[in-house]
């Protein structure tokens, strides 16, 4: 199969692919580079001077940037836990046979062909809202006061409307890894005297490693960038309090025209997001080896 | 310790009836055999014991004691897959720890039951590895280990050699025969190989159809199979099985003679016909003969019975060799 001839084959059938990749990602990586060293503001057109880490130093000593990073590691690793135990809940509650599996399944699986600005919408609208909201009808029926949701607990609110969106995407995955389950194997741990606990821990969990570990790598990657749901919700706020990496980058380049300060944040999240990975391969990569 | 007994056990999947009704004894020690063709129910049946599957009516005893209502972990027997169904991300050590860390036994215990039970199957030296990278054989012994640890009132074995090659599956049937000989405990063997059944066997039962056809002892059942489906389904090659003239002569509807029983000639005898297929085996040389007015007719002759395609032979039914059967295929019994 690997003959030199077919090798170089695919070299040259490849090139046109890896050369594109290349172009795409070399040239914004680059440019980004080169306006995070530049003194570069939408409003001083034609003013720029190349300034050093200038802008590096100003976004890393922006006391938005702190609350920033925390709110970027909490809300990825909020929208995990739930979408991971929750989707591990729900993928072994449809796995097992009922009527009407198949509309259970399609509807379960719905949430993730919504777009985030409508999910978000209709989340803040229809659910959260403290007057038109069902939570506060709800809270209004137990005689309770509403809570303005994303007032109050902006971050957490946010936390739960996008798992909202990526808890089918869980569920999918960990589904089929169950249904790959050999019956065999469960019948086996039955017979050696293991109730439904210990199956589920020594039989079933063990067997879903690698489709939980694919859920985790894949959602970590989306949830970093987060930004729909907080710019059509709270803006950000209040003050910082909703505030992600890429929603501060967001701020820096369109609300303050500050592309300097912005590129500089770009860097800085690439080099996070760099952090997050190395951690996240270290501790769960292994999973992945056969 | 390890009696089992059926009393008109059935199974029904929603309207499918694939248990009609089982009565079955299985001494304490005893090596049972169910055998049968695929889809028998044999499995089926298996399954109802070890408690995987519910019983429709009908009572399950162990031991004398109602087990028909309790769980597969609560019967205290241990089952052997036909996949092995190991548990792929334990080691080998930990697979046949399973049982019983399930059990609740401290570590001391476990190590020595495990150590034991790896050195009567020769796994000491495989402890550390994964199921995956053993070969088929190994898996197989390491599914038998698992079993063995839990010291069980009665093993059940679901097919268990069928994924090995021929030699491999000599060999396994061997050692789980001389298992059966050093514990001494109840053994279910189920399978669909009538050489299986008849090597291993203390007792056969054959199944056909979700009924139980025969019970009794291999050699029994090729003396005196019941019926024409026992007759057919037990030796090898299969019994040749006659209707119209030539049974009968015999008084009966059909008539069976065994291949290794016909007494065979090149000069004269009974029937005669020509040789269509000869398979010479070196030790055996098994003939498939056209013969007139009756149709194909094996028979075994002698590895050094020297035929080919087209030669004319004779062949004499020994009449004290013959079986004789009713219509619907119950045996005469002289």
């Amino acid at each position: 199969m690997a003959t030199l001839h077919t090798r170089t084959n695919a070299r040259v059938m490849m090139s046109p692919a890896v050369l594109m990749l290349l172009v795409w990602m070399v040239i914004p990586l680059g440019m980004t580079l080169y306006f995070s060293f530049l003194r570069y503001n939408l409003l001083m057109p034609g003013m720029e001077e190349f300034t050093g880490f200038g802008n590096y130093e100003f976004f890393l000593t922006d006391p938005a940037f702190l609350d920033a990073l925390f709110n970027t590691l909490l809300l990825v690793g909020g929208v995990l836990l739930v979408t991971v135990v929750g989707g591990t809940f729900l993928a072994l509650l449809i796995d097992q046979p009922f009527w009407g599996q198949g509309i259970v399944r399609l509807l379960v699986i719905a949430p993730f062909f919504v777009m985030p600005t409508v999910s978000a919408l209709v989340w803040k609208n229809m659910f959260m809202h403290p007057v038109n909201g069902l939570f506060a009808w709800i809270a209004h029926g137990f005689g309770l006061e509403p809570v303005d949701w994303l007032a109050v607990l902006p971050l957490f609110s946010i936390t739960m409307i996008v798992a909202w969106g990526w808890l089918p995407f869980a569920t999918l995955i960990i589904l089929t890894a169950l249904q790959s389950l050999d019956q065999e194997q469960k019948e086996a741990a039955e017979m050696d005297g293991a109730g439904s606990v210990s199956i589920f821990l020594y039989i079933t969990l063990p067997h879903l490693a690698r489709a939980l570990t694919v859920v985790i790598l894949i959602e970590t990657i989306f949830l970093l960038s987060v930004f729909a749901e907080i710019l059509v919700t709270t803006n950000g706020g209040p003050g910082t309090a909703s505030t992600n990496i890429s929603y501060l980058i967001y701020a820096q380049a369109l609300l303050q025209f500050d592309v300097g300060g912005a590129s500089a944040g770009g860097v800085v999240a690439i080099i996070l997001a760099n952090i997050v990975a190395i951690f996240l391969i270290r501790m769960i990569g292994k999973n992945l080896e056969t | 310790m390890g009696a089992i007994t059926l009393e008109r056990v059935t199974k029904a999947f929603g309207d499918v009836t694939v248990i009609p009704g089982v009565d079955l004894e299985i001494a304490d020690g005893e090596f049972a055999v169910f055998v049968g063709p695929s889809g028998c129910g044999k499995s089926t049946l298996l399954r109802l014991i070890a408690g995987l599957e519910d019983v429709t009516s009908g009572t399950l005893y162990i031991d004398g004691v109602d087990a028909t209502a309790l769980s597969p972990a609560k019967r205290a027997l241990a089952m052997v897959f036909q996949s092995y169904a190991l548990y792929p991300h334990m080691s080998v050590y930990n697979n046949i720890a399973f049982p019983l860390k399930m059990a609740g036994q401290d570590r001391e215990a476990i190590k020595r039951k495990v150590e034991a039970a790896a050195g009567i199957l020769n796994l000491t030296d495989y402890l550390d590895r994964r199921p995956g990278q053993l070969s088929g054989g190994q898996r197989q012994r390491v599914a038998i280990g698992r079993a063995i640890v839990r010291e069980p009132k009665a093993f059940l074995f679901d097919e268990p050699l069928s994924n090995l090659d021929a030699a491999l599956r000599v060999n396994m049937r061997l050692e789980i025969s001389e298992l059966h000989q050093s514990l001494k405990t109840t053994m279910i063997y189920v399978t669909h190989d009538q050489v299986e059944a008849m090597t291993m066997a203390d007792k056969i039962v054959v199944l056909n159809g979700g009924r139980i056809e025969q019970v009794g002892s291999p050699l029994e059942l090729y003396r005196n199979p019941a019926n024409v489906f026992v007759a057919g389904f037990i030796g090898s090659p299969k019994m040749n099985l006659l209707e119209g003239a030539a049974a009968e002569r015999y008084d009966a509807k059909i008539i069976g003679v065994r291949p290794e029983h016909i007494e065979l000639s090149t000069e004269s005898g009974e029937w005669s016909g020509v040789v269509g297929v000869a398979e010479h085996l070196g030790s055996d040389t098994f003939l498939h003969v056209q013969v007139d007015g009756i149709g194909s007719v094996t028979a075994r002759a002698s590895g050094e019975f020297s035929v080919s395609h087209g030669d004319r032979v004779w062949l004499t039914p020994p009449p004290d060799r013959i079986h004789r059967f009713v219509a619907s295929g119950e045996a005469i019994t002289p």
